[in-house]
């Protein structure tokens, strides 16, 4: 795709360097920290060769293994719940001749988005403490996951609504004209077309969830250890790689999971 | 003939009422869970920031105002006079130039790197897209980790600076405003990004042109078309960026060590080793009343726009 023309009139002087120092910030110190986790040494930042000894002991110790558990429950149940409300919400907030109370149903599901985390955090946490003491309830680790479904929604909704705004809708007028029911049409035709939606949102809703930190460690009771938290308790030790090899996982599990909900999008626009 | 018509009409007119109203129904577990476990704890606080704090955290149900008095003033032991302490103050100052200086660079770093990838031909956008996109998306504890790894004493650049011996002894950069505003910048770069491109995309690149044949120079250009069509691209970017700059938890905590506090540690401390949920929770409702301010403009500033295009 070279272009013929040396000079492109869109072009702006300096742009292209400002991007590129841009993309290195953003990459190197991702990239020390992963090639870190390689050291065969016991030092964050003393290099000494390359193995896979951290991995090796992060991958046996126990403590990772019960927030690696943890972490996934959390964030399966939080990612299942938090999808298929926000796909009937998002139908329901589509399929609907426009009402009065729909902008303000619009930004209850976008209000986590717009409250500072830590807000939220405190909220969640006197929540909990309050039923606690007023009901003696306690869902235990239940009340992460509610705590989690809660933000992961605007995050599943957002690529399953927008999925829904650009579906042609003459193919459920259509079906509906075949002496479709609701039911069907939406079975048959709807809900096939809105898989990648779905997808691309659940894949969201599973990394807000798998990455979150500010609200799991307020919310979080003793033994609830999640990933991050776990990360967090390695930090206040003395330090060995065996932090860069545990964060570079969920780094990966990051990009891999960002990367899926980007390539279905992706498809969606061709 | 032309009744059975108009009562067909009528069917279906009803029948699609009828689905409207059920289909409202549909977005009713999504509002219940976000009302009960997001709404109703808002409400929470705001009630706890009214009563005493109890002794080893929690509430005791006692109406009080001494949570807000609290945040500007100190009662005197002895004379039980109120004195002004500008403490909890000078610290939403403090997070609030960070935010504002974290949203400005952010701004001038990410315009012309969202306005490159927009001018690049379609393969090669997507591609910077899910480069800015990834780091979008990843774990901020790590992230900011990461640049503590960079910045520590025995870090990177100290490492490599007197490995050339151009220092002595390592350069004091963890635990100071330095990397608080370093790491902010690093975390919400992307938050400014992308919001950014997503608005420069839809640009009609025609106008450039046009303005480009009228004999308008590149500055010209840039500044008399394209930043005044991207400005709700701009504040949007820079309404995400500052938000959640304001309300730092991460950075602070990990890149501050506990001595430097912005708003997001000095509230979690209320929950924690400070005992005192009501004047925590009084904090919190304060920094919501900033981000509301900040919203307000946002939404004044777009609701006209949006609509004309």
């Amino acid at each position: 795709m070279a272009d013929p023309r040396t000079i492109d009139i869109k072009d702006q002087p300096g742009f292209r360097s400002i991007a590129i120092l841009c993309l290195c910030v953003l990459y190197v110190p991702i990239l020390i920290l992963m090639i870190f986790s390689f050291n065969t040494g016991s030092l964050v930042t003393h290099w000494e060769g390359v193995g896979f000894g951290w991995y090796g002991s992060a991958l046996l110790n126990e403590e990772f293994h019960r927030a690696a558990q943890n972490t996934l429950i959390i964030s399966t149940s939080a990612t299942i719940i938090s999808t298929i409300v926000a796909t009937l919400a998002a139908i329901g907030m589509t399929r609907v001749k426009p009402w009065r109370g729909l902008p303000a149903a619009f930004m209850v599901i976008n209000l986590p988005l717009m409250v500072p985390e830590i807000i939220t955090a405190v909220a969640t946490l006197s929540f909990f403490a309050l039923i606690a003491g007023a009901f003696g309830l306690n869902f235990g680790i239940g009340n992460l996951i509610l705590a989690h479904t809660v933000f992961c929604i605007p995050f599943a909704y957002m690529p399953i609504r927008a999925r829904l705004e650009d579906m042609d809708l003459t193919l459920e007028a259509a079906a509906a004209d075949l002496y479709a029911t609701p039911w069907h049409a939406f079975r048959r035709i709807t809900l096939p077309l809105l898989v990648p939606g779905i997808m691309s949102g659940a894949a969201l809703a599973f990394i807000v969830s798998f990455d979150d930190f500010t609200i799991t460690q307020l919310v979080a009771g003793p033994g609830q250890t999640t990933l991050p938290l776990y990360i967090w308790n390695q930090i206040r030790r003395p330090m060995t790689p065996e932090i860069n090899a545990i964060s570079t996982i969920l780094l990966l599990v990051s990009i891999l999971f960002v990367s899926v909900s980007f390539l279905i999008a992706r498809r969606r626009a061709k | 003939m032309s009744i059975t018509l108009s009562k067909a009409a009528m069917f279906e007119a009803q029948a699609e009422k009828a689905t409207s109203w059920r289909n409202r129904l549909l977005a009713l577990p999504a509002l219940v869970i976000i009302g009960i476990f997001g709404v109703l704890p808002l409400l929470i606080i705001f009630v706890y920031s009214f009563l005493q704090a109890a002794p080893y955290g929690g509430v005791q149900w006692k109406f009080s105002t001494d949570a807000y008095l609290n945040f500007l003033f100190q009662r005197d032991i002895f004379d039980d006079t109120l004195q002004f302490t500008p403490d909890f103050l000078i610290i939403y100052l403090r997070s609030f130039l960070y935010a504002v200086v974290t949203t400005v660079i952010c701004l001038l770093l990410g315009f012309p790197t969202a306005y490159f990838m927009a001018t690049r031909p379609p393969a090669q956008r997507n591609w910077w897209v899910l480069l800015i996109t990834i780091p979008f998306w990843s774990n901020l504890l790590v992230r900011t980790l990461a640049i503590m790894f960079i910045i520590r004493d025995e870090g990177l650049i100290n490492n490599a600076l007197m490995g050339l011996g151009l220092i002595e002894k390592p350069i004091t950069m963890l635990y100071t405003n330095f990397a608080i505003q370093l790491g902010l910048l690093y975390s919400f770069l992307p938050f400014m990004i992308l919001p950014l491109y997503s608005s420069l995309e839809k640009l009609d690149f025609r106008l450039v042109e046009a303005a480009n044949d009228l004999y308008a120079t590149r500055r010209q250009v840039l500044w008399r078309v394209i930043i005044p069509l991207s400005l709700p691209g701009i504040i949007a970017g820079c309404l995400l960026v500052f938000i959640p700059a304001l309300g730092a938890y991460v950075t602070p905590l990990i890149l501050g060590g506990g001595i430097h506090l912005m708003i997001g540690d000095l509230i979690a401390q209320q929950f924690g080793s400070g005992r005192n949920w009501p004047l925590g929770c009084a904090q919190a409702l304060i920094l919501m009343a900033a981000v509301l301010v900040a919203l307000y403009f946002y939404v004044r500033n777009t609701s006209g726009k949006i609509q004309h295009g």
